[in-house]
């Protein structure tokens, strides 16, 4: 996808006589290579555990990746702009009390559901005012808003939980749309179709690209850098109201420690996706397909009852390994060709 | 792609031969725990250890997060559920949020207990509690009162007073202090879990009753600075100071005899005894139900009260003797 003067090889930049076709373009991508690697996954998953194939299993995994998933696509566009938001789990944390302290004044299922929204937007709303407003670092406005929303859950509920919300809001985090397809998994695949047409299909799209490969240049093209950036910290911050609507409805409770340490899994599943955390480059069926690898791997480590610390640093080989892989290769082919 | 293929070979066959489980008749019971790497539950898995030797025909799957996250633990539980275990005896990081996954493993046959952090009744099918109040109100006087055989002053040293753990023991305490003719308690004096605080309400104890023989502090912050404010005070042998504390914290006074004894439960028996009842559900040798006698092995047998919750015994003493096995531990 990225097209950076280290893909041109110290030969210098040859124009080419034609295009590469969409084939030729799929087969040398980062998705094929994702692709991969997610079918290495599968197939020595189902090797190593009897239970793997299993369709229920299979549903019950996907709980692993649905909800960080949501947000990850918001999080793809707002990397490839050039910005992060490091506070989308303390965004969960604070709408989660939100909708737990609705509860206790009474609150029904569609009255939790726009407070969840509604309390995402508005977390997306300050670190967006934050950054396009004040024109300060987003990744230093939400290293601070991550500990501020929290905190604010802390002091809400101390040691104590939210619990006690209504029967039919389960359906969000627990319920099947038909079969073994649950409403999440759903949610999850329209979400990804949406973020996808956003990204490639829109002018909003290919906004965000020309903003995060050249962010003065794509001011002085009449882009509204602001505007657009403020957009996706407001989506962002939907997507966290989202996830957090999910999870707290799988949960059934709330305690200011929910969805800790998720922001770390989001980037991480957005880089592997192939965006560039430098901005400019990526796409949404990248980060799709290292969502299922990512959640994949969890879930087969976890049949074979693997530490959870081993999974972690098992995804941090993952990473560094995707990444660098394409590197090395282009590295080696390089110098042959000398 | 020759190399690719006999990686990708070796790989899988090496992960299978990590999977194969040891006995396809066994009962695999999965002990878990609200996250790896703590003291205190590594020694509960080698109880499940123990108890897994001792019934022959258990796998003990001992599991956990890396945070102390109910998120977690759902996701353990899903795998455990997965992987169709037997039984799943788990120390809960979220009494309310694990309710639904474990009542999807019970829907799906499984049996599941909570153990030392409890589980709300409609997500286990019993609870075990490593002790009950009256045990422990019990425990801490005797503890005091075994090393004066001729009887002497006594003054507890509680957390607040709002404490409630802590004035729930006392109060026992108080109905059994008839039970041990010769100790006079003569003082309750609060230092509210702070060190600092503790501190000087130990001194001020030690200056008000100066026949004081022993200070029992029910609190794990309360012992240590009492304990130390013996020691500075170059009393250690003169008065006894003893109630609720941890091993590690501990260990130093124990060797200093500013404390010859304290207590709190031990979590090899916990682990030992959690294993037990598991393995006695899922085998249906026992049924939980409110008043319920269920065995456990060398610890006795649990008997259920109405929200079938049980105490397993009372808290472990530990001395001079055995605090070295322990201080390591937790």
């Amino acid at each position: 996808m990225s097209t950076t003067a280290a893909e041109t090889g110290p030969t210098g930049r040859q124009l080419p006589d034609r295009l590469k076709s969409p084939l030729q373009r799929f087969l040398g991508s980062w998705e094929l290579l994702l692709l991969v690697v997610a079918a290495g996954v599968f197939v020595l998953n189902s090797f190593a555990s009897p239970y793997f194939l299993d369709p229920w299993n299979l549903s019950d995994a996907t709980f692993n990746f649905t909800e960080k998933a949501m947000i990850a696509f918001a999080m793809a566009l707002l990397i490839i702009s050039g910005e992060i938001d490091l506070s989308v789990a303390s965004i969960i944390a604070l709408t989660s009390t939100a909708m737990g302290f609705a509860v206790q004044l009474g609150a029904d299922t569609p009255m939790l559901i726009l407070v969840g929204l509604g309390v995402g937007l508005a977390c997306g709303a300050f670190n967006g005012l934050l950054v396009t407003g004040f024109g300060l670092p987003s990744i230093v406005v939400t290293i601070g808003t991550m500990s501020l929303f929290r905190g604010i859950s802390y002091i809400v509920l101390g040691d104590k939980a939210y619990t006690g919300y209504p029967s039919d809001f389960a359906f969000f985090g627990q319920g099947y749309v038909w079969w073994v397809i649950s409403f999440e998994f759903v949610l999850f695949a329209f979400l990804a179709l949406l973020f996808a047409v956003i990204l490639h299909q829109t002018n909003f799209g290919r906004a965000v690209y020309v903003i995060g490969n050249n962010p003065v240049g794509a001011l002085f093209s009449g882009i509204r850098v602001a505007r657009v950036k403020f957009a996706l910290f407001l989506l962002t911050g939907l997507m966290s109201g989202v996830a957090a609507i999910c999870l707290t409805s799988r949960l059934g409770a709330t305690r200011p420690s929910i969805a800790f340490g998720w922001e770390l899994e989001v980037v991480t599943m957005v880089v592997l996706g192939g965006v560039s955390i430098l901005g400019g480059s990526g796409s949404i069926p990248g980060v799709v397909i290292a969502a299922f690898v990512m959640g994949m791997v969890t879930f087969g480590f976890g049949l074979l009852n693997v530490p959870g610390i081993v999974m972690s640093i098992f995804i941090g080989l993952l990473l560094i390994g995707v990444i660098a892989l394409p590197r090395i290769v282009r590295q080696v082919l390089a110098k042959r060709k000398v | 792609m020759k190399l690719w293929k006999s990686l990708l070979a070796a790989t899988a066959i090496a992960a299978v031969s990590v999977a194969s489980p040891a006995q396809a008749d066994d009962k695999r019971i999965a002990l878990v725990v609200k996250a790896l790497g703590i003291g205190f539950f590594e020694a509960a898995a080698k109880g499940a250890e123990e108890a897994a030797k001792e019934l022959g025909d258990v796998e003990i799957i001992y599991t956990g997060p890396t945070d102390t996250t109910a998120e977690g633990q759902i996701e353990v539980i899903n795998a455990l559920i997965a992987q169709k275990v037997d039984a799943i005896a788990i120390s809960a990081n979220d009494q309310d949020a694990l309710v639904p996954a474990l009542k999807k493993a019970m829907d799906r046959g499984i049996t599941v207990i909570s153990w030392d952090s409890g589980v709300a009744p409609e997500g286990r099918q019993l609870h075990l509690n490593p002790s009950s109040n009256p045990l422990i109100g019990n425990m801490i006087i005797k503890l005091a009162a075994d090393h004066l055989p001729d009887g002497g002053d006594v003054a507890v040293l509680s957390a607040s007073a709002t404490a409630t753990n802590q004035n729930t023991w006392i109060e026992e305490m108080n109905k059994v202090k008839g039970n041990y003719p010769g100790i006079n308690v003569v003082a309750t004096v609060y230092g509210d879990d702070l060190a600092d605080k503790s501190y000087r309400e130990a001194q001020g104890l030690m200056q008000t009753y100066p026949d004081l023989k022993a200070i029992i502090a029910p609190t794990s912050v309360g012992i240590v600075a009492a304990a130390q404010a013996v020691s500075d005070a170059e009393k250690a042998g003169h008065i006894n100071v003893t109630g609720l504390g941890l091993p590690s914290e501990m260990a130093g006074h124990i060797e200093s005899g500013a404390s010859k004894s304290f207590a709190i439960w031990n979590p090899i028996d916990l682990g030992y005894s959690a294993t037990m009842l598991a393995y006695n559900l899922a085998t249906d040798k026992a049924e939980a139900a409110p008043g319920a006698d269920i065995p456990m092995g060398r610890m006795g047998t649990l008997t259920l009260n109405d929200s079938n919750e049980g105490a397993m015994a009372d808290p472990f003493v530990y001395d001079s003797s055995n605090i070295d096995d322990f201080k390591d531990i937790f």
